[in-house]
């Protein structure tokens, strides 16, 4: 299968001399759920966000539909970026807009800003926010409630809808479920990969569950210290990998 | 529990010496600046025996038609230089406070706005004033410019700071879509500050109001004129009317503004 995105020997030093990620080099495959494991402060938020450039790498290649991702700037990343959505770990939704508002918020990269400021957003987008609010699982009503006024588990199925909106090539998700319940989280995780496999648009996720990542992933990578130390199937992710990625066994 | 323990914890309540100091020096000051203007009991009384009479020539309020009538233009020229002054003001204050958000703006931009908004606020209303009426004459557009100059120094500075605080992973997140500079700016930033951009704005009014009944008295246009020209012919009672009216003016700014507020909550 050709592969959506290529990283090749991607680093990022935050302070000269330290960096957070060394030499990073990975294919992710146009479709299914990638998670990425490892703990707090190994890079592995650094690594997502620097693909759609929230970061800026400090030297390396992000290749991403014929271009490199790591050298655009201006009008050309904004152009890459509304080929990439992303959910966040606090769910990043303009609280005091409405639900269809922040779905709608997903062609922003497409609208111009008259539209915007008036609302006056495509019809055909408009219906296809409602089949997306409709789709993650929430009501119709919910389309004009304020977001501020939703649950947090509510709140990421608004978020989802707003990545998917952008009709991405890819979705990058930021410790997606870290805020929410374990039951909500796992609803969560079933709904991206869901949404992956009916509308085939790959995912990585970042995520601390080293179970929901087995359940839902189809390709497991484990970070530590700033390096790919595992990148299989999860059925291969074995207690000693867990070990080498964590570090000590008390958690197992 | 450990017996030695007392002995070796600090004190929970350590005394602050510098703050201390501060109060200490600010009382002393304060006794200082009493002495050096001789602001004495006894100078006060004499001034209450001159306020007793001032007040006694101030009633009955004076109500003859000819007055109101002066008042009533006064007044209405008043109101409008609030209004006119806030809306341009305010509109003018909302690019310049955007431009001085060190969250949106590059530093040169922000720093260069940060500097025109410090000139802007340097001088009070009367003394802008009184430059106005002598650059273009004496009336309402002298006192309009006055007080858009002002409003400016104080809506832009505080919108600016509204601006800084606002929620970065909202942008964050709505720029990540590949939204244009615009298009961030309309649905990322705006929701997030314009309900305390029309408080500002509100309290702006209120403000202007207050502040339009005073550049008459520099020739700015408005119910200042007619004040001023009864206190210089010690028409206490005409004084006393166009007080009452200015109060009643502003209380109903006060109710308006209230529903305004809730609206836009």
């Amino acid at each position: 299968m050709t592969a959506v995105l290529s990283i090749r020997h991607l680093r990022k030093e935050y302070r000269p001399g330290q960096p957070v990620l060394k030499d990073i080099t990975l294919d992710i495959d146009a479709r299914g759920v990638t998670a990425i494991i490892g703990p707090s402060g190994t890079g592995k938020s650094t690594l997502i966000r620097c693909i759609n450039r929230l970061v800026d790498p400090t030297a390396g290649e992000i290749l991403f539909e014929g271009q490199d991702l790591a050298k655009l700037s201006g009008q050309t990343l904004r152009m890459a970026r509304r080929r990439i959505g992303m959910v966040f770990q606090e769910y990043n939704l303009v609280e005091r807009l409405s639900v269809i508002e922040n779905v709608l918020s997903g062609r922003l990269g497409y609208v111009p800003a008259w539209r915007a400021l008036l609302r006056r957003f495509p019809a055909e987008d408009v219906a296809r926010a409602f089949d997306l609010i409709d789709a993650v699982g929430l009501s119709q009503d919910f389309a004009t409630r304020r977001a501020d006024a939703l649950s947090g588990g509510q709140r990421q199925r608004v978020g989802i809808a707003r990545a998917i909106m952008q009709n991405p090539a890819l979705v990058l998700a930021d410790e997606p479920t870290s805020s929410l319940d374990p039951k909500t989280s796992v609803e969560i995780m079933g709904l991206m990969a869901d949404l992956s496999e009916k509308r085939g648009v790959p995912i990585i996720i970042n995520i601390h569950n080293v179970d929901l990542a087995r359940r839902y992933a189809g390709r497991i990578i484990g970070m530590t210290g700033g390096e790919v130390v595992y990148d299989g199937a999860p059925e291969g992710l074995t207690d000693a990998h867990l070990k080498h990625i964590y570090g000590g066994e008390d958690f197992l | 529990m450990s017996t030695a323990a007392p002995t070796t914890r600090p004190p929970a309540f350590p005394v602050n010496w510098p703050s201390r100091i501060a109060w200490i020096g600010l009382a002393l000051y304060t006794i200082y600046a009493t002495s050096i203007l001789q602001l004495t009991w006894a100078r006060f009384v004499a001034g209450m025996d001159n306020a007793a009479k001032f007040f006694d020539r101030m009633f009955p309020p004076n109500m003859a038609a000819d007055k109101l009538e002066l008042i009533y233009t006064g007044m209405v020229e008043s109101v409008q230089i609030a209004v006119l002054a806030t809306f341009f003001g305010v509109l003018l204050s909302m690019p310049l406070g955007l431009m001085a958000a060190r969250n949106l703006s590059p530093g040169w931009l922000a720093w260069s706005s940060r500097g025109l908004i410090a000139v802007l606020r340097s001088f009070h209303p009367v003394i802008v004033s009184i430059l106005f009426v002598k650059a273009v004459g004496f009336g309402a557009l002298a006192g309009v410019m006055a007080l858009i100059v002002s409003s400016m120094g104080f809506v832009s500075k505080l919108f600016a700071e509204v601006v800084e605080e606002m929620n970065p992973k909202q942008v964050e997140a709505v720029r990540a879509t590949g939204a244009s500079f615009w298009n961030v700016l309309i649905m990322a930033v705006f929701p997030q500050v314009m309900a305390r951009f029309i408080g500002l704005t509100v309290y702006q009014l209120d403000s202007n109001l207050r502040n339009s009944t005073m550049v008459g008295i520099v020739g700015g246009g408005g119910i200042g004129a007619p004040l001023f020209t009864a206190y210089q012919r010690f028409d206490y009672d005409v004084v006393l009317t166009i007080l009452l009216i200015i109060i009643a003016i502003i209380m109903a700014m006060e109710m308006v503004s209230g529903r305004i507020r809730r609206i836009f909550q």
